[in-house]
Formats: C-alpha cells, sequence, structure tokens
C-alpha cells in the first residue's frame, strides 16, 4: 500500500521508498528523513484543499508530504499481535 | 590552527535551535551577509572564551543531509567539508541535535562524524526533554558515538555554559574519514535505531501540547479560519502601526528639509537638499518601521512554529499556480509593501519557489497605491449605490485589488507552464514542536533585518531618488516661461516622448510625465500631477481639474495602468539585491510593463467604445 493511501490515524510500517525516476532527490531525501524499512508512521493530518498535502508522524517528527511525494513510500499496515 | 583564535562551525538539522544557541554565545556580536554569488546567509560571531581564547563562531544552515538539495545545504556541506571557495575549514565542528527528537537528528550527527572532523555534539532543549519524560544516559551515548557530548539550554541564561567549557578545552580527536556511498548511509538508521536503543528511553514520542494544538491548527475549518485570524492582525498591524510611523518620518524629513532649505538661498542647490536628499532620505527610513512590524510577526510566527502551520493549510491553493505554501505571508505582506514582501521570501528554502514568489510579489496592490486610486476614483467615479448596498467607489477599489491577486496568480500559471525547470520541487517540510519566542531572538533578527535594509538598500534607493530629483530639476525653465518648471526639464522631454509610447491607452503627456516621478515612489504621481496642471497641492482641486481634462476612459485606464505597472524603482532594487542579478529585474520590469500595458489598452479601447 502506497503512503498516500493510508486513512488518516491508521498506524503503519514503513516498507521501503521507491525512487519515480532514476536517482531521485526526494525518494533519497525521504530515506535520509527516515523512511526506512521498519519504521512506524501514521497520517494525522489531511490538507484542507483537495486533502493535500498530508501530515505524517514519523519517530517524534512531524513532515508535510504532498501527495506525489507520500506515493513513494510503500507501507504495510500490520495488525497488533 | 591559530593558537589565539579557534573556529568553529555550527550545524544541526533545522529546528534544533541552533540560532539561539548561536545568538546565546555570541549576543549581538554578529555579522551578518550573503554568501558570494548566493543569497544564503553567512551569520558570523565572535565570543571570548574564559581562557582568554577568541572563539569565532559561524553559523551554518540548517540541513537534514549532507545530500545537499538546496543551495543552503551545499553550503553547509562545502564548509564543514573544507571545500567552500574563500573559507577556511573550521577548527571543530559543533553538531547540534534536538535532545526532544534524536531519532532524527542523530543520524546527520553520524554524518557529520564521518566526515573525519573534530566534533562536539550538543544535545539542546534538554529542559523540555526532561519535561516530557525523556531520559537520555549521556556518558553511554558519549562511549558508543565516540564523541564529547555537552548538553545545552540554548534559551536559558547560561544554557551553553558545559559547551563553552568543552569547546575551550582541548581540541577533541577527529573520527576516522569513512566513504559515503548507498549502503553505508542506509547503515546509518541502523546505528540511530542501536543507539537510542542502548541509550534513550521516551515515554511518549511527541509532546501532547503540540497534538492539542495541531488538532485545531490544521483542521480543515478551524484551522483556515484561525489563520484568517492571524493573517488579518499581521495586515492590520503593518497598515495601523507602520504606516504612521512611515508618514511620521516622511513629514519630520520634509520638516527637516524645509528647516534646511530657510538656511540657504533659493536654488539648485537648495532643491538638492530638501527634494532629492532630505527627500531621498526620508523614503528609505520611511520603509524601515513596515519592514520592522511585518518582521516582527515573521519573526514570531517562525520562532513559534506556527509558519509551517500556515503553508500546510495553503499549499494545495498556492501550488496549483506554481508556488508553495511558504509563498503565502511574504505575498500577504506585500500588500502593505513589497519590499518587506520580497525580503520576507527568504523564509523559503527552494530558489525556484522563491523566485517564482519575488517575480509576483509586486502585483499586490501595496499601500502607496492608494493615494493614486483615492485620487483617480474620487474624480471619475460616481457615489452610486449598487445593488442597493455597496458603494460604487468602493466596488472599484475592491476590483482594483482582485485585479491585483488574479493577474498574480495567471502570471504564476504562466510561469509554472513555460519555465524550462519543470522538475518536481518537494514540499517535505517539518512541522516542528510550537514554542514561545524568546524576546533575545526576535529582537536579534529584527536587528539584523534592519541592518541588512539600511546598509544594502540606502545607497542604491538614495542615489535613484537624487537621479530623479536631477532629471525632473535640470534644465531650469527659460525666461518668461509660463508652464511648470517639470515641463522644461529632461523630464518633460521624457514624458513627451513617452506620449507617442502611451497615447493609445489613452495617457495625454501630463500623465505621460508624472509617471517618471511616481517610478520613485508611486504617491507622488499625485504631486506630479498637481505640478503639471499647475494647482495646490490640495487632492480635491486636482480631481476636479483632473476630471475636466481626461476622458473616463483614460482614468480607467491609468487606474489599471497602477494596479500592474513595474513603477516603483525600490521594488527593483531590493529584486536586485535579493536575486543578485540584473537578470530577474529586467524581467519582472519587463513582464508587468507589457501586462500593465496590455490591461489598460483593453481598458481604454473598450471604455472609449462603449462611452
Amino acid at each position: 500500500m502506497r503512503l498516500s493511501e493510508l486513512p488518516k490515524g491508521s498506524p503503519a510500517v514503513v516498507d521501503r521508498v521507491d525512487d519515480a525516476h532514476a536517482s531521485d532527490p526526494i525518494a533519497q531525501r525521504l530515506r535520509d528523513l527516515g523512511f526506512v524499512d521498519g519504521e512506524p508512521l501514521r497520517v494525522v493530518a489531511i490538507g484542507p484543499m483537495g486533502g493535500d498535502p498530508l501530515l505524517i508522524q514519523i519517530g517524534s517528527t512531524r513532515f508535510a508530504l504532498r501527495r506525489a511525494e507520500a506515493a513513494r513510500v510503500s507501507v504495510r499496515v500490520e495488525v497488533a499481535a | 590552527m591559530s593558537a589565539s583564535t579557534l573556529k568553529i562551525a555550527l550545524v544541526g538539522n533545522p529546528n534544533c535551535g541552533k540560532t539561539a544557541l548561536f545568538n546565546q554565545l555570541t549576543g549581538g556580536r554578529q555579522k551578518v551577509a550573503n554568501y558570494a554569488g548566493v543569497t544564503v546567509e553567512r551569520k558570523e560571531g565572535r565570543f571570548t572564551a574564559p581562557s582568554g581564547r577568541v572563539l569565532q563562531l559561524l553559523d551554518l544552515p540548517g540541513t537534514y543531509s549532507f545530500e545537499a538539495n538546496s543551495p543552503d545545504e551545499q553550503i553547509t556541506r562545502d564548509v564543514c567539508a573544507g571545500n567552500y571557495p574563500g573559507e577556511t575549514p573550521p577548527d571543530l565542528i559543533v553538531c547540534v541535535a534536538d535532545a526532544t527528537n534524536l531519532r532524527l537528528h542523530l543520524r546527520f550527527v553520524l554524518e557529520v562524524k564521518r566526515l573525519g572532523r573534530p566534533v562536539v555534539l550538543a544535545l539542546n532543549m534538554m529542559d523540555t526533554a526532561r519535561q516530557r519524560g525523556i531520559v537520555i544516559d549521556v556518558p553511554q551515548l558519549q562511549e558508543r558515538l565516540g564523541l564529547p557530548v555537552v548538553e545545552t539550554i540554548a534559551v536559558k541564561r547560561g544554557g551553553a555554559r558545559a559547551l563553552i567549557e568543552r569547546v575551550d578545552g582541548e581540541v577533541p580527536a577527529a573520527a576516522p574519514v569513512q566513504a559515503d556511498d548507498a549502503a553505508s548511509r542506509a547503515d546509518l538508521h541502523a546505528q540511530v535505531r542501536e543507539l537510542l536503543a542502548a541509550t534513550v528511553t521516551m515515554p511518549r514520542a511527541t509532546a501532547v501540547i503540540d497534538d492539542a494544538l495541531d488538532r485545531w491548527t490544521l483542521h480543515s475549518v478551524f484551522g483556515l479560519m484561525i489563520l484568517a485570524v492571524v493573517m488579518f492582525l499581521v495586515f492590520q498591524a503593518v497598515y495601523s502601526i507602520g504606516k504612521p510611523m512611515t508618514d511620521l518620518i516622511g513629514d519630520g524629513f520634509g520638516w527637516m528639509g524645509a528647516q534646511a532649505a530657510a538656511l540657504m538661498p533659493a536654488g539648485p542647490l537648495q532643491s538638492l537638499v530638501t527634494d532629492g536628499l532630505f527627500g531621498g532620505i526620508g523614503t528609505v527610513l520611511g520603509f524601515l518601521p513596515e519592514i520592522l512590524v511585518l518582521f516582527l510577526f515573521i519573526i514570531v510566527l517562525e520562532e513559534s512554529g506556527y509558519l509551517p502551520r500556515a503553508a500546510f493549510l495553503l499549499d494545495r491553493l498556492m501550488l496549483s499556480v506554481g508556488l508553495t505554501g511558504r509563498s503565502f505571508i511574504p505575498l500577504l505582506s506585500s500588500f502593505a509593501c513589497a519590499i518587506p514582501g520580497i525580503m520576507g521570501t527568504r523564509s523559503i528554502q527552494d530558489p525556484r519557489d522563491r523566485l517564482a514568489t519575488i517575480l509576483i510579489a509586486p502585483l499586490m496592490t501595496c499601500s502607496a497605491r492608494l493615494p493614486v486610486y483615492a485620487l483617480l476614483i474620487g474624480a471619475f467615479i460616481p457615489t452610486r449605490r449598487v445593488f442597493g448596498v455597496f458603494n460604487l467607489q468602493g466596488v472599484v477599489l475592491f476590483a482594483l485589488y482582485l485585479a491585483g491577486i488574479l493577474g498574480a496568480m495567471a502570471v504564476g500559471w504562466v510561469m509554472k507552464h513555460i519555465r524550462r525547470d519543470k522538475s518536481e520541487h518537494a514540499l517535505l517540510m517539518e512541522l516542528p514542536s510550537y514554542r514561545l519566542p524568546k524576546v533575545r531572538d526576535v529582537a536579534i533578527g529584527l536587528y539584523e533585518r534592519g541592518a541588512i535594509f539600511m546598509k544594502r538598500l540606502t545607497g542604491v534607493i538614495l542615489g535613484l531618488t537624487i537621479l530623479m530629483w536631477f532629471i525632473s530639476t535640470f534644465p531650469s525653465p527659460p525666461e518668461g516661461a509660463t508652464g511648470a518648471a517639470i515641463e522644461y526639464s529632461f523630464a518633460g522631454y521624457i514624458g513627451r516622448a513617452l506620449h507617442y509610447v502611451f497615447a493609445p491607452i489613452g495617457f495625454n503627456w501630463q500623465i505621460s510625465l508624472a509617471l517618471i516621478p511616481a517610478f520613485a515612489a508611486r504617491e507622488t504621481a499625485v504631486a506630479a500631477l498637481a505640478t503639471v496642471y499647475l494647482v495646490g497641492g490640495e487632492a480635491s482641486g486636482l480631481g476636479q481639474a483632473l476630471a475636466g481634462q481626461i476622458s473616463l476612459a483614460s482614468a480607467l485606464s491609468l487606474l489599471v495602468w497602477f494596479a500592474y505597472a513595474p513603477q516603483c524603482m525600490s521594488t527593483l532594487a531590493v529584486i536586485r539585491r535579493e536575486t543578485d542579478s540584473w537578470r530577474n529585474v529586467a524581467i519582472s520590469f519587463g513582464y508587468m510593463f507589457v501586462l500593465a500595458y496590455a490591461a489598460s489598452f483593453v481598458v481604454y479601447q473598450v471604455a472609449s467604445a462603449l462611452a
């Protein structure tokens, strides 16, 4: 599932970040910011106009990502054990 | 390395409290300049350590990674690596990390360590970390990192004592240089996780207060309402605090000019002193209150953490016209005056988004256009009621404001489609924790902005003002001349020449002539028209004179011209300063001229045909 499709409030875990094109600086920056395999995150807010951008809580940080940016992040919803 | 001075570079993620720490260490003793060739700020300060050693501190732009995405980040990387031309490599790097957000900040610490230079880690905001119940095993962290670690509270007096003692002591040994490749970069996250697991316990990932505030400020309805109130207050303050002070300064300098003139014989020298010198300085200083009031708000909003929230709410709207959420506040402040607005674009990190914002900022209806609008609307638009409630004059004024906004959106949209760089520019914006702005940081920020304006612009604006005075004064009218003196000056000749250009949009030669001094400051168009029509300074008399002399079509065309035209040379001077490029000045002048001419042409031709 793409992070851009994740419903607001439901917890998920990062799988990986995919490059939208060769040597994609935005994808690299997302990885540098901690969007790496196994990091828990959730969508905490959605922009008021057209549902863009998204506010993502990852670790102790909140990042605003446009949907096109969030679409690079592949996430999985883990069922609590 | 010199024995007496030690060069220290301060680095860290954005929002780590680095600038507050820099202010704490250096107080008011700092120099702000730009890095050569770019508009990224270079901040340097000095302080004397207890040992008597002078420490030279360089505040580098905040960055998340050395994989640089913006000019700011490139500079940070190159200075740290010792590759920046004209900058000697630092003897010591102080890496600042927010103790409440080590998961994000420690990765950059590890990246800095790999440069193989001596590094000290400053764990900042330790007070907030303790309040939130975050426990950090500092000795353990220090051992695992292999770097000296000190605790700091940048916002508290004496909160940097441990850091000063540490940097004043022996310079720590550097870690070995490590290669930078994709595999080792991915490995950094694994190292951060290990470090955190071993040294940090956090009861809760976020601050309770942030969650509570964000629930309101980012709400789709209440968030926008809060934003509207905040923006209304900012706009009102710039207008109602800044503007009267601006007028007071203008009047004050006018009075001083008059006093000086009384001491001198009449003639060109007297006129240079009163109109050129005092008038020019008054104009320049007059911008200062508006700039300071606006920056007071921008700095407070930025320090408190609200500004990125505003950008979040408006990003979609601004993106649709080729801008970014962060463009909003500079554009809003351009309604008071484009000069502080353009200077305010420094809060936009992406250079392409920043330039787009600078180019459209002058289309916002600034307060200097109001006297011209008031004169023309008063003289030509009847005080009729529209739909029983609205005053037609007010409707026209509103339409002019709206014309500016719609024009700006159209220009933004066109620029988005014609620019060569169509690559996707990311928002990727961190929303930091809310915090109370500190008086000292706000004061230092204001002082820096004011000093930049005074130092860099005074010369340009003053020079151009004196040039305008010169062409409006010389040559003097011949003996027995009957018209106004300005008719015989260079400006008079230029005005008559311009008349050929402006006739198709309905301007007579008097209006064309008045456009020349209006280029120095828009509001002077009124005075210039008064001069050429040989009426006193009274606006009502001028209004009647105008109504008798020019047609309604010409008046409407002139209103539209003022809405779009590139008229204020101070704005162009600021564009030159802020973008470091004459090309951008030419682009903004050129497109606004074409836009204004085309719009006025349509209005004049349509209105003439209907009349």
